[in-house]
């Protein structure tokens, strides 16, 4: 189980790392998106991947059986998950009110923090 | 003690919840928010009297023992954190009740800078990876909406750089701290520090290090993680500018000095070769950047940068000095920091803008506000008797007694370049004749003009007394460096020893 959920997580890194490459911000979100599924299936493998072994303690015993698999990770991912909602909902409407006052998504034209008058001319120079 | 351990993180919750409820009054919510910063500084005070007394305390929430529940633990460093960070949360409630006017941005401000205390005094006291992850995301959300409180252009473009580099930032540590428990099966510091001892592929455990290095150094922006920094630091109100320039860095270094002290001091020669180097050009990158500015915050910003360098210089040496040396610095450089754009602020209120150009005049108009400036700057640079002398004094002598000569050399002329960039601003803002097209000498309204000072005072007075007498604040950076170089009074405090004994080897042990 381990290799297919290590390819999955190689294939949505690369796809993050596509999606954040672009200027476009709504891209870039939807990079962090797959960034986050890409960690919490990373913590998901860490507690362990069996079958059929639930992490019960047996009538009498005081400890679960050896190898089983480790339900912590799993407690991990869901206050992650819940995190990283929030966080990718206020980045969504952060992008919505941005496009609002400077009419672009562009990375590269949002230069109201930054003026190019006043040093930004490094930003230009990556750009040519 | 218990109660002191959770009170810092309870107290300024409940101001935040109290403080959105009460928002319909402005009177009530100003009431709320002044009682819980000065309940919080209390609490603070109180918690490290009890540290220095009483050595490192620890609690464990809901009586859960301590590998498996969730633990609080505040020794030196994080008892020192915490009132430092009180200070200004104090002092900023006070100057934002002098900067901004009553209405829905002062409503919005109020409860949304004590949730960032929680969050910023949270990360302080978590005794486990995954709480500190937690109080990270606290304070990065809380800090968000801080940064676009107002809704400009300039805001929203600095929040999309900041939001964009700091989510990255939280992604990576949540996968670093998968990863660690992957290798090791445990979450807690304490126990992790054991834990990591017995992780057969020590390579693993340093590939793992540097996803925390990158993680938390997007935090501390240092170099070449800081470009979110400069970009969005001056664009907020002039009090939350000056809370993140104190604190939210800050938590970085934090962090980073107790994980690469804790956890992960197996590979010393490459993780603190590694964060030397980082460290030196952290200093040189920032301290240029803030050469080429000429706007008066994203000067102070570009500053932040280059003073991160020299507090994780002084953790990279990796010894007691150094890391004595990077505490000093941090306690010191938060305070004057944060004063530095207060003063940034009562200027912009003053005379309508903060861009040298344009000042000038202020040293004949306001030589009080002068003075004032005068004290932090010239700290910040380095000048003795203020505080910041015996901070670089410290950290320079350690970096000599390494044989890190180079470093040494580096921090000198940093510091040098620091007092280029502050006789910038003295020469421009203050001392120079007024432009003719400025208008009329300024002049503070009267009712706020004591809200804006007193916390610039206050703070100047603080940096003038470390400087002048600097042995209270020497002797707790040494007690919490000898901690953090010696990890076992940390873990003894932490840990029943009975319970690490009997706890049954390999359980969520997954490494196989």
């Amino acid at each position: 189980m381990e290799p297919i959920v290590a390819v999955i997580v190689g294939v949505l890194m690369a796809a993050t790392v596509y999606l954040m490459l672009s200027r476009n911000f709504v891209r870039f979100i939807f990079g962090l998106a797959l960034l986050s599924h890409a960690a919490n299936l990373v913590i998901f493998a860490s507690g362990g991947m069996t079958r059929g072994r639930p992490p019960l303690i047996a009538p009498g015993a005081s400890a679960p059986p050896p190898d089983i698999s480790n339900a912590v990770p799993q407690a991990l991912i869901l206050t992650a998950i819940v995190i990283s909602f929030s966080l990718l909902t206020f980045a969504l409407v952060l992008a919505f009110r941005t496009y609002q006052e400077l009419e672009t998504v562009d990375t590269d034209r949002m230069r109201a923090a930054e003026p190019t008058s006043a040093g930004a001319d490094a930003g230009q120079r990556a750009v040519g | 003690m218990n109660w002191l351990l959770v009170c810092p993180i309870v107290i300024p919750l409940a101001a935040a919840v109290i403080g959105f409820a009460g928002r319909g009054s402005e009177r009530t919510q100003r009431a709320v928010s002044l009682a819980g910063a000065i309940g919080l500084a209390g609490v603070a005070a109180g918690l490290l009297s009890s540290v220095w007394r009483d050595g490192i305390a620890s609690v464990q929430i809901g009586r859960w023992p301590a590998p498996y529940g969730i633990t609080l633990v505040a020794d030196h460093l994080s008892a020192a954190m915490v009132a430092v960070s009180a200070l200004i949360g104090l002092a900023t409630v006070i100057y934002a009740f002098g900067d901004t006017r009553p209405g829905p941005l002062s409503r919005a401000l109020h409860p949304l800078l004590h949730a960032l205390l929680a969050g910023v005094c949270g990360a302080f006291l978590a005794g486990d990876v995954f709480n500190l992850y937690v109080w990270f995301e606290i304070m990065l959300i809380a800090s968000l909406a801080l940064l676009v409180l107002g809704g400009t252009p300039a805001q929203l473009d600095g929040a999309v750089r900041y939001a964009a580099l700091s989510l990255i930032a939280t992604t990576l540590l949540l996968s670093g701290i998968g990863l660690l428990y992957g290798l090791t099966g445990t979450l807690n510091m304490a126990d992790l520090h054991l834990r990591v001892q017995e992780v057969e592929d020590q390579g693993l455990l340093t590939l793992v290090g540097m996803v925390f290095i990158i993680a938390f150094g997007l935090k501390a922006a240092v170099f070449p993680l800081f470009f979110w920094l400069p970009a969005s630091y001056h664009t907020p109100q002039t009090a939350v500018s000056a809370v993140f320039s104190g604190l939210l860095t800050k938590v970085g270094v934090y962090a980073l000095m107790r994980f690469f002290t804790l956890i992960f001091r197996h590979d010393v020669g490459y993780t603190h070769e590694l964060l030397l180097w980082v460290a030196g050009l952290t200093m040189v990158t920032g301290v240029l950047g803030a050469a080429s500015q000429n706007e008066l915050r994203r000067i102070l910003s570009f500053h932040i940068i280059s003073q991160i360098g020299y507090m994780i210089l002084g953790l990279a040496l990796f010894t007691t000095l150094g890391l004595l040396g990077g505490i000093f610095y941090v306690i010191h450089h938060i305070i004057v920091k944060a004063n530095l754009f207060f003063v940034s602020g009562a200027v912009n209120r003053l005379a309508g803008s903060t861009d040298l150009q344009t000042l000038g005049g202020l040293y004949r108009d306001k030589p009080l506000l002068a003075v004032l400036f005068f004290v932090p700057a010239f700290s910040l640079a380095g000048f003795p008797p203020l505080s910041g002398f015996w901070a670089k004094l410290l950290l320079i002598r350690a970096s000599v007694e390494s044989d890190e000569f180079v470093l040494a050399g580096v921090a000198l002329v940093v510091g040098l370049l620091t007092v280029f960039s502050m006789t910038k601003i003295w020469l421009n803002a203050f001392w120079k004749a007024r432009p003719d097209e400025a208008g009329p000498a300024p002049s503070f309204a009267p009712r706020r003009r004591w809200l804006l000072l007193a916390p610039i005072a206050t703070l100047a007075t603080i940096t003038l007394a470390i400087g002048l007498y600097a042995r209270p604040l020497y002797e707790l950076a040494e007690r919490a460096a000898t901690e953090l170089m010696d990890p076992s009074i940390y873990v003894e405090a932490v840990l029943d020893r009975d319970t690490v004994a009997t706890a049954a080897p390999g359980y969520g042990d997954n490494a196989e």
